[in-house]
């Protein structure tokens, strides 16, 4: 993923009509397209929508959506809610940590790996998110292949 | 001979475990093979166990083919699959599939039916007469008929929909507000999801109809992030009534303005809370305000505010058609109508059930879930979300009625049904429930932002062993004041799952040594 540029981040915000009140639909416009939210960013988004840097920091530090650090080229996000451990998502969390040498919220190869608290895909749990894309009935042989997939993709 | 219809749900669901896939198979095999076939992208009927559910319209009848892979679909054409012929997948007709049709279905009737993107499937779907029946016989009349169907609010508390109108109507104000809340977070819930996913301009008009009886110009549907296609439908969804004319300036010429804006979530859990989704669609921290002011008289940007969960809007074009009474005349007590019941986590056949209240849980869990998906028994079952409280099998034949819930120290809340079997170690569930909380706690308020984080501390102490007794009446204490003093239900319902895992499942906290002895 590219780092947003500030042209961009002027682009994004007039689209936003430039409304304070819009900043968290900012952010995740920011987030969807590029990934996470840099300092310089946060620190324009203030002077451009008339916020303090404190009010826009502390937007962003709340949501777990919004990453202040550069996530891999993949984004794995597995279910760990109660209806996905019901159907075995500690033991395929343990699974995709073995297999990818990292823990949750750990970047490394490409890969970021992050845990989810509800997909709404709990009828097909265990579930979990790959660029975007929700999963279901995720074993360790499914996850595999999924991992396999996005290799495929390099 | 006419084009075959063959309907493949875009839902969240299906797709996860191959409807698309399955769609494209379809779509080349019948290039392939010159086979004149119209491909319906529907929403789900609710089935999920069946995904992804094939339908084919033969004459009128659409015949079923059950969890059906992109590796299928070559073999399905071969056995004559355009004249719904026989194949280890066929089900037969969808309406005589005794999940779907011993169901009461009032909200997400057209879920499944209809082609969701089409605002012509929908209009011939009774789509947009309740609205229309509410220009024509005013807002009185609408607020009338949600007060006397008895609906209470399906986001969890349960609140009736009708005196909420009502305040918001009374209320002066230069502007109000309709917000939705889709940010369906509770673990083992998706019927909001599918209900925008199946239905998008069934919440388009709902929403409209509040607006139109409240006397709010402005809906705002606030949706979690989690949920990428179903943001992709409704936009779509919201467009379209623009450009038909249901939303805007004078609607129909009925001289009422109404537009919505989809706003996005972004990933926090306390923002399903109503006034924390007001302050994050205000563009701020999902803090949890102080209630009151009521959201009712001082909601979004201050005014006025109907805030209402997505299936609590959508029950209500079919009381505005088909009158409250009708409505109320199902469902037992205080709980009337029927709530969209979601079943999940270790179940043999998960999926949406929209059924009367009254039905107990063992029905559910049995009649449609067929019991675990492991064929175990059942330990526990937590209906509610993470904040509900862990049910023991002994439980089972409780009636689903807000007020039986309540009486056994549970919750109903939005309805989602998440089964464990006798494998699931209670101990850890009840340790997540605190971990949860101190994950998602907004941190307003210091019960639930501590208290969330010395829970689990004493709980792993429990477990290790150290001080059981002491540490025991520690965690019971901590409970008390969390109940007691938390600002909102985050902090203030975390204790059910723990203390109910205590109360039923003490051997499940039995440190290594204890169970030796």
């Amino acid at each position: 993923m590219a780092t947003i540029d500030e042209k961009t981040t002027s682009e994004i915000v007039a689209e936003f009509d430039s409304r304070p009140e819009l900043l968290v639909q900012i952010l995740q416009t920011i987030v969807m397209r590029f990934g996470w939210i840099p300092e310089k960013t946060i620190r324009q988004l203030a002077g451009e929508l008339n916020l303090s840097r404190a009010d826009v920091h502390g937007v962003v530090e709340y949501y777990h959506d919004f990453r202040t650090s550069e996530p891999g080229r993949h984004i794995v996000k597995i279910c760990q809610a109660e209806a996905c451990q019901a159907m075995g998502s500690r033991e395929l969390t343990r699974h995709a940590e073995t297999t990818l040498a990292m823990s949750l919220h750990d970047t490394a190869n490409d890969i970021t790996l992050e845990p989810v608290y509800c997909l709404g895909n709990c009828a097909c749990s265990p579930a979990v998110m790959v660029n975007g894309k929700t999963y279901g009935r995720v074993d360790a042989p499914r996850f595999n292949a999924l991992l396999d997939s996005l290799r495929g993709d390099d | 001979m006419a084009r075959t219809k063959i309907y493949v749900p875009r839902e969240t669901a299906a797709v996860s475990v191959g409807a698309d896939e399955v769609a494209l198979a379809i779509a080349r095999i019948a290039k392939k093979t010159a086979a004149d076939v119209e491909l319906i992208r529907n929403g789900s009927w609710g089935a999920s166990w069946l995904e992804p559910l094939v339908e084919v319209d033969v004459d009128g009848t659409r015949i079923a083919y059950g969890n059906v892979a992109a590796d299928d679909v070559e073999s399905m054409f071969v056995a004559d699959l355009l004249k719904g012929g026989e194949h280890a997948r066929r089900l037969g007709p969808t309406t005589e599939i005794p999940y779907l049709i011993n169901q009461d279905r009032w909200t997400f009737w057209r879920c499944g039916l209809i082609n969701p993107l089409s605002i012509e499937d929908f209009e011939l779907h009774q789509g947009f007469n309740a609205l229309s029946k509410a220009f024509a016989e005013g807002a009185e009349s609408v607020l009338q008929a949600v007060a006397d169907s008895g609906l209470r609010g399906r986001g969890g508390a349960g609140f009736p929909t009708g005196i909420k109108w009502r305040t918001v109507a009374d209320a002066a104000g230069d502007q109000k507000y309709i917000a939705c809340n889709a940010d369906e977070g509770d673990s083992g819930t998706f019927s909001d999801r599918m209900l925008m996913e199946g239905d998008p301009f069934g919440l388009i008009e709902a929403m409209a109809i509040a607006g139109f009886a409240v006397g709010a110009s402005k809906g705002y549907i606030y949706l979690r992030s989690e949920y990428p296609l179903t943001h992709s439908i409704l936009s779509r969804a919201i467009a379209s009534a623009r450009d038909a004319g249901w939303l805007g300036e004078d609607i129909k010429g009925s001289g009422f303005n109404f537009d919505i804006d989809l706003h996005l979530g972004a990933g926090s859990y306390v923002c399903g809370e109503e006034t924390a989704m007001l302050e994050s669609l205000e563009g701020k921290k999902g803090i949890v305000r102080y209630k009151p002011p009521l959201p009712a008289l001082q909601g979004l940007f201050g005014k006025p505010t109907v805030v209402n969960n997505v299936v609590s809007l959508a029950s209500v074009p079919n009381i505005v058609n088909l009158g409250g009474d009708r409505y109320s005349s199902m469902g037992v007590n205080r709980s009337k109508g029927t709530l969209a019941f979601q079943l999940a986590g270790n179940i043999k056949r998960g999926g949406l059930v929209e059924k009367s209240f009254g039905v107990t849980l063992r029905e559910l869990i049995e009649d449609w879930g067929g019991g675990t998906a492991s064929g175990r028994p059942v330990k526990a079952v937590q209906v509610g979300g993470p904040l509900g409280a862990y049910i023991p099998a002994e439980q089972l034949d409780t009636p689903m009625d807000y007020e039986a819930f309540i009486s056994i120290g549970a919750m109903i809340g939005h309805g989602g049904i998440v089964v464990f079997d006798d494998t699931a170690d209670m101990a850890q569930l009840a340790r997540f429930a605190m971990e949860f909380c101190a994950i998602e706690s907004c941190g307003k308020c210091t019960p639930c932002r501590i208290g969330s984080t010395r829970g689990v501390e004493v709980i792993d102490k429990i477990i290790k062993g150290e001080n059981k007794d002491e540490n025991y009446d520690l965690l019971v204490d901590l409970c008390d004041t969390m109940e007691g003093a938390s600002l909102c239900a985050m902090g203030g319902m975390t204790p059910f799952p723990v203390r109910s895992a205590l109360k039923y499942f003490a051997e499940d906290f039995a440190s290594p040594n204890e169970n030796q002895t």
